[in-house]
């Protein structure tokens, strides 16, 4: 296996050193990476790079099984090693949906296959996302694919007695229940935000209200049943309220927020291009000041892509035709960087804790969101803070088109991605995986 | 101009001129020949995605009588109806070649999809969308007003002109808040809070829940001088906005009464087409207030302007003095 010499980079920003990384791991820090080296190893030069223990995203739509001309396992695990990310977990709404122990060791083994970057599944709450009867998530739980989180995204589980008992059936594995929160009759053809732009451009509203509605009673659920909550996609101030009032009262509950919903508001559905058109929909510059917040005060715990690839053929038409959903895997980490790091309060650790060690933690994704020390596994990111990128989306890894970002130029690269001391991604370009 | 797709893109002069021009057409129609050569030789596609016969015909009316082509393109029976999407419907009507496109269609935005996507580059004309703008509607109500209040020339400042109904689910109320606006007249809405969007505070006008305050000239802004009453969709009722339409009709409804009590100049309007009980009472739709016909006669005047001013590439202001030549050869 190729080692690498990983010289004079800056580990979550602080001071420069080297780094060995060899048989899958960090072998040694410092000077004594540079005497262990040898002659063989493969020098990186650093210089001006950030290291981060690999990204881990919470919320990707690999759409594998079912849309695999939208994006494979093969396809969106390269965007995600081009993004950064070194695990992400695949949410159950394919076709077949992902709620059996059979598909989720499936889309498993695909992304153990594709070696681009680990894939967790995500399983289903109820059966096919049907919202009437739980799938078998203790089945799932105890497949080769070790499933802990489960969702039924892009639907909400409205049902409350439904909920209830995810909440309580999935602490026996401690799981965790990721909640798409809508209300469903309050959205009923809802198409963006409602509020001052859908008044004037005629475009069914999507209330504030009916997210928040579920998150109160969810996080109420939580405590009553003492299980474990996951906010999926927060995109309101009064969703971090409620988040930040549940927290105080000691509710096992995280939250998590999108790279669009910290930096693109509901003015751009003025464009009527449905590559804003997107659920949640973008909120107000109100409720994008307020995420952002609590994305700092540590109301929201992680930031997730909802990466969601789609056919041109779903986007390139009338708004209300087109489907919901915009890429995020290879923007993500440049999101971060331009709100958090370049405009806001956070430091390089900042973002690994709310990209790679947090979401680690709440997806049980253990041998993730390491330390960069000696003996850790070698998963990890070099970014350059300097560079600077118009997002080309025809230049990206997803098999799909659709990122909101396009023709944007947003600070940061991604330079080098290792996935256990594997190179995914060297300087800049895609490897082809060699196991 | 190069399309014609939301009422609040206009600047007043550009609204005041297309309203010049639909007055010199409208002189036009009078003569014993109605036809102009204006657009002969260009072809105009009515492209309608939803039946409206009334605005098809109006748009037809007017592109024949400027000899335009038309072309007319339902929905129904046609490959849409077998899920061709809008870019290919538009990437066709490029290949027959199509001079301007009207478009009416169910979703909010489809005519700007169309003018700013890059799948054709003809003049778009929005013909109503969704529940987002009809601004020829606006300018015909404009046109109409300005006749009856303004003397037909000039602006509509400070008269004051009260929508009633939903407005939730109205492009002609969307579009002629920004119009009146524009032209310096005040606006009150007048609905159920179920039929106001979340959001119309941000809008350039008055709103009141009372349609008798309203008519009475009450506060906010005074006595009208025209009340436009808006068609409201019977399954409204069956959603929940409101409780019946017996319900509707008597805190809604503008009948004999209502009528009675506007000032002696004040003029009742309707886009059609009328439910007749419901919104809109049978003397008040009958009555010498009532410009409901002059409006239809009107929207063939206001769509000749439009399409006369978008496909000769003119200012308006030009298009009106050029129009107004003709006259007097």
């Amino acid at each position: 296996m190729t080692r690498y010499l990983l010289r004079s980079v800056a580990p979550l920003g602080a001071e420069r050193t080297d780094l060995l990384l060899g048989d899958g791991v960090i072998l040694a820090v410092g000077a004594d990476a540079r005497e262990a080296a040898g002659r063989d190893a493969v020098v990186v030069d650093g210089d001006g790079l950030v290291a981060l223990p690999g990204l881990v995203d919470l919320h990707t739509h690999l759409r594998e099984p079912g849309r695999e001309d939208t994006e494979t396992v093969r396809s969106g695990t390269r965007a995600a090693a081009a993004g950064g990310f070194t695990a992400v977990h695949a949410m159950a709404n394919t076709d077949p949906v992902a709620d059996t122990a059979g598909v989720v060791e499936q889309v498993w083994r695909l992304g153990r296959d594709a070696g681009y970057a680990d894939v967790r599944p995500v399983g289903a709450v109820t059966i096919g996302l049907a919202g009437e009867r739980l799938a078998e998530l203790g089945a799932m739980a105890t497949s080769a694919a070790r499933v802990r989180v489960f969702s039924d995204d892009g639907k909400c589980v409205w049902d409350p007695v439904l909920m209830r008992r995810a909440l309580e059936y999935t602490r026996a594995f401690d799981g965790v229940v990721a909640q798409h929160a809508q209300e469903p009759r309050l959205t009923q053809g809802s198409q963006m935000h409602e509020g001052a732009v859908s008044a004037e451009i005629g475009l069914a509203g999507w209330p504030a209200v009916a997210e928040e509605a579920i998150i109160a009673r969810d996080v109420l659920l939580a405590e009553h049943v003492g299980g474990r909550l996951h906010v999926q996609h927060l995109s309101t101030a009064g969703s971090v309220e409620i988040v930040r009032w549940a927290k105080a009262r000691g509710i096992r509950v995280t939250a998590e927020a999108t790279p669009h919903h910290l930096l693109l508001t509901d003015e751009l559905a003025r464009t009527y291009d449905p590559v804003f058109k997107v659920n949640p929909p973008l909120r107000t510059a109100e409720d994008v000041e307020a995420v952002r917040a609590g994305l700092a005060d540590g109301t929201i715990d992680v930031v997730a892509t909802d990466h969601a690839p789609h056919a041109a053929q779903d986007k390139d038409c009338e708004w209300s035709a087109a489907a919901f959903g915009m890429t995020g895997l290879e923007t993500a980490l440049s999101v971060v960087q331009h709100v958090m790091v370049d405009d806001g309060p956070f430091g390089w650790a900042d973002v690994a804790r709310v990209l790679s060690v947090t979401p680690a933690a709440i997806g049980g994704v253990t041998d993730h969101g390491r330390p960069l020390e000696a003996g850790e596994p070698a998963s990890l990111v070099l970014v350059d803070p300097a560079a600077r990128t118009v997002v080309d989306p025809a230049a990206q890894a997803t098999a799909s088109r659709n990122s909101p970002f396009a023709g944007r130029e947003l600070p940061g690269a991604v330079r080098w991605t290792f996935l256990r001391g594997h190179a995914t991604l060297a300087d800049g370009v895609l490897t082809e995986a060699d196991r | 101009m190069r399309h014609l797709l939301d009422a609040g893109d206009l600047s007043r002069d550009e609204a005041v001129g297309l309203l010049d021009v639909a007055e010199a057409m409208a002189r036009t129609q009078s003569r014993q020949i109605k036809k102009l050569p204006a657009l002969r030789g260009l072809t105009v596609v009515n492209l309608f995605f939803e039946d409206s016969t009334r605005t098809r015909i109006s748009f037809e009316a007017a592109a024949k009588r400027l000899s335009a082509d038309v072309i007319n393109f339902s929905a129904k029976g046609s490959s849409v109806s077998k899920g061709e999407s809008l870019k290919d419907t538009a990437q066709t009507l490029r290949a027959i070649g199509a001079d301007a496109v009207v478009v009416r269609h169910s979703a909010s935005g489809a005519p700007h999809r169309l003018a700013h996507a890059g799948w054709i580059d003809t003049p778009v004309v929005n013909a109503g969308d969704g529940t987002h703008q009809h601004p020829t509607q606006a300018l015909l109500d404009a046109f109409t007003l300005r006749r009856h209040l303004a003397d037909g020339t000039g602006d509509l400042q400070g008269r004051h002109v009260v929508l009633v109904g939903d407005v939730l689910h109205s492009r002609v109320a969307r579009s002629n808040v920004q119009l009146l606006h524009t032209l310096g007249a005040r606006v009150t809405l007048v609905a159920p809070p179920t039929l106001l969007p979340v959001g119309v505070e941000d809008w350039t006008c008055d709103v009141s829940f009372d349609l008798d305050t309203a008519v009475d000239g009450g506060a906010p802004a005074g006595a009208p001088d025209a009340v436009m009453m808006l068609r409201v969709q019977r399954e409204r009722m069956t959603s929940g906005y409101f409780p019946s339409e017996r319900e509707y009709a008597r805190r809604y409804g503008l009948d004999r009464a209502r009528v009675d009590r506007l000032p002696e100049h004040a003029i009742v309007m309707h886009p059609g087409p009328m439910n007749r009980g419901l919104e809109i009472s049978a003397e008040a739709a009958d009555s010498p207030r009532s410009t409901v016909v002059e409006q239809v006669a009107n929207g063939v005047s206001v769509r000749m302007a439009v399409l006369y001013t978008l496909l000769a590439g003119q200012d308006p202001a030009q298009a009106a003095a050029d129009i107004t030549r003709t006259e007097t050869r």
